[in-house]
């Protein structure tokens, strides 16, 4: 394979040592299933980022989509990974075991014919997710509009990449060299988005795919950019992703959404990092139609590390709780219930 | 039951990963005796000279039709295979029907007549069975019970769940197509998916094994927790370690392509047509030859890393490989 090109015909010195952090959590999971760490020499280190859209939702939301659950006359719709995350007020799970109306789907489509067939209830489909997941919502919650659905929410926690990008670029106590940047986010966005992080803060980006090869073909590119002491944007993955992105896409997100602050697990509150309901589609957010009061929530679950983890600071492996206290079976914190998770991966591969 | 971390039943004990297997835990221990610890697919008992295999399994899928199947058949199959797996040739099933209130007849009688054509083909008799009926929402259209024996195939086999060291793993066919069918019949999944379940009779496959060989030590079918999950539980009975090459393991291609798009784990989803046959080395091509065409040899029992499984990845590294901690669910992105 390349990767012993890599590691073993002396690319990276010995006295080398390159910490390259990937931010999609499906990188997360490939990295550690096809064993990556372990066949790279042990002065190329990757790190998991906030790559996992369930794993950066603040614990205030989860408590939010909990109440939404109570709500009389409520369905919630939501990708399956919100179903185990554990909140001060239980899980989404156990308020299903408990009787609540909350059904797992696979598109938020799904959720509008719901609507649809239930015309006296109320539909709320859960809006996690980055760049990939927002335009689908998006022309989702413009169909509904078309059609005049009056019964169907979204419940908007969308998070924006290239923010927590910039922070985790800018913060000193994370020496990061290089990132391994999301392949499918990189479909919508475009690679243009990136050059901020490779020219301001000098950090080389390389946008990748999901098989080993990809992977790889990343980690080879990102050396070479360091070696030569220089940082740009590359694309390692051009079969799927072009630098202007899907233009429809982000029209589809503009549209609907507009850019607001948002809280993320580990991170803290980033400017200009989250999506909210415009006003012209204020009626379809489930935070008005349940008149939900903003949740304050300074619980943080104890010992979960899951913040410092995300910002790449500390291994899964490095929190007391993992695979002790905390397994996908009983997580405590969201890394461990999201396949994508860090934890989780770590976990289940490692 | 105390033991049990929870005080309700979530769905996640359902999905034949660890919770699962706690709860089994759980009930097994007010019942234990010999034949029920030994935790195999079907219960040996010894009646006078005869030597007699008895299971018995229920059905809740949903929907009751879908992709290369349908309850029916699947309560058949299901009975039948974990009969197969003791090693015995089954003969007589039972059959219960939980019906809903409001069930139309001509979907009882599609069902009806698929267990009835799947019976003949895997040549067991269908000889006592009951119906209940309830009122609407105390069951979901139709739920089946089916319990089966079957008389072991001869005196010298020895079907149990421990392997033994240098024991090669084969099986017979690709995996993952049951629980992807059965979720794209589920879900409107927004893509044409041709993936059919792979439910169907193991018994005559299993029997053609087991006139190639005396060598075989553990038979087992990877339906809910997938191929991990069995391999999980074989090596922690036997006591031993198991090695797996992920090159070797049959996956389609288009299975492959579903399980990337939706996040899946293929090793993790259910089979219902497939088995594990755990064999010495000697008899090991004879079997997969019998097996057929599709048939692999994916691994090896050894006595180092005792009741872990590593998978070989194609790069050369190794992974362990767990048994299914919960039901898998689809990621977001």
């Amino acid at each position: 394979m390349r990767s012993n090109s890599l590691t073993s015909a002396g690319t990276v010195k010995e006295t080398e040592v390159f910490t390259f952090m990937e931010v999609c959590g499906t990188h997360t999971v490939a990295i550690s299933r096809w064993g990556l760490r372990k066949i790279l020499r042990e002065n190329i280190r990757l790190i998991s980022g906030p790559g996992c859209p369930v794993c950066v939702t603040s614990q205030a939301d989860i408590d939010k989509t909990i109440l939404l659950a109570r709500k009389k006359n409520a369905i919630i719709t939501t990708f399956g990974d919100m179903l185990r995350v554990p909140s001060r007020l239980g899980s989404l799970e156990r308020e299903k075991a408990q009787g609540r109306d909350i059904r797992v789907v696979y598109s938020p489509l799904d959720a509008l014919k719901m609507a649809e067939d239930n015309p006296h209830k109320k539909i709320v489909f859960l809006g996690v997710g980055f760049e990939t997941t927002s335009p689908l919502i998006a022309s989702v919650i413009l169909t509904a509009k078309r059609k005049k659905i009056k019964n169907f929410f979204v419940l908007p926690l969308f998070k924006l990449i290239f923010p927590a990008l910039e922070f985790l670029s800018k913060a000193k106590d994370l020496n990061i060299d290089g990132f391994i940047c999301p392949g499918h986010v990189s479909v919508i966005t475009g690679s243009k988005p990136y050059e901020v992080i490779s020219k301001k803060y000098k950090k080389p980006c390389v946008i990748t795919g999901f098989e080993a090869e990809d992977i790889i073909e990343g980690i080879i590119k990102l050396v070479r950019q360091k070696k030569k002491k220089v940082s740009r944007v590359e694309i390692a993955y051009k079969r799927a992703v072009k630098s202007g992105g899907n233009t429809k896409a982000k029209e589809l997100i503009k549209k609907v959404f507009k850019v607001n602050d948002s809280f993320w697990r580990g991170l803290g509150l980033i400017k200009k990092s989250g999506l909210v309901l415009r006003e012209e589609f204020k009626g379809f957010s489930a935070e008005e139609e349940f008149k939900l009061r903003e949740v304050k929530s300074s619980y943080e679950l104890k010992g979960c590390i899951c913040g410092e983890i995300l910002k790449g600071k500390f291994k899964p492996s490095d929190c007391k709780l993992f695979g002790k206290v905390c397994t996908p079976q009983k997580p405590v914190g969201p890394c461990m219930v999201s396949s994508e998770g860090a934890c989780s991966a770590y976990y289940k591969y490692e | 039951m105390s033991k049990l971390k929870d005080n309700f039943i979530t769905l996640s004990y359902g999905s034949g990963g660890k919770l699962t297997s706690e709860l089994i835990e759980s009930l097994r221990k007010k019942f234990s005796n010999k034949i029920l610890d030994e935790l195999c697919d079907s219960a040996e008992l010894n009646l006078k000279e005869e030597r007699i295999a008895f299971t018995t399994d229920s059905f809740v899928v949903k929907p009751l039709f879908f992709p290369g199947g349908d309850i029916g058949k699947l309560a058949v199959c299901g009975t039948v295979n974990d009969l197969a797996m003791k090693g015995a040739v089954p003969l007589y099933l039972s059959l219960s029907l939980i019906i809903e209130e409001g069930l139309s007849f001509s979907v009882l009688e599609r069902v009806i007549d698929s267990v009835s054509f799947w019976a003949k083909k895997a040549k067991v008799k269908i000889v006592c069975g009951d119906t209940k009926v309830v009122g609407k929402r105390e069951a979901d259209e139709l739920f089946i019970n089916t319990a089966g024996v079957g008389v072991i195939f001869s005196q010298d086999i020895r079907i149990s769940s421990k392997a033994k060291p240098g024991d090669l793993i084969i099986i017979n066919g690709p995996i993952a197509e049951h629980g992807l069918a059965v979720l794209s019949a589920r879900q409107n999944l927004g893509f044409i998916s041709k993936i059919k379940s792979d439910c169907k009779n193991l018994n005559l496959q299993v029997q053609k094994c087991l006139e190639v060989s005396k060598k075989i030590s553990v038979l087992r079918d990877p339906t809910r927790g997938g191929l991990a999950t069995a391999l999980s539980e074989i090596a922690e009975s036997s006591d031993l370690g198991i090695e797996v090459y992920e090159e070797a393991i049959p996956i389609k291609k288009e299975v492959k392509k579903m399980c990337d798009i939706l996040g899946f784990d293929p090793l993790y989803i259910a089979n219902e047509g497939k088995f594990i046959c755990f064999v010495g080395k000697k008899d090991a091509y004879k079997v997969k030859k019998a097996l057929g065409k599709e048939a692999r040899i994916i691994g090896k029992v050894v006595s180092s890393h005792p009741k872990k499984v590593y998978l070989k990845t194609i790069l050369g590294s190794a992974r362990i490989l767990l048994p299914l901690e919960s039901e898998q669910l689809p990621r977001i992105c």
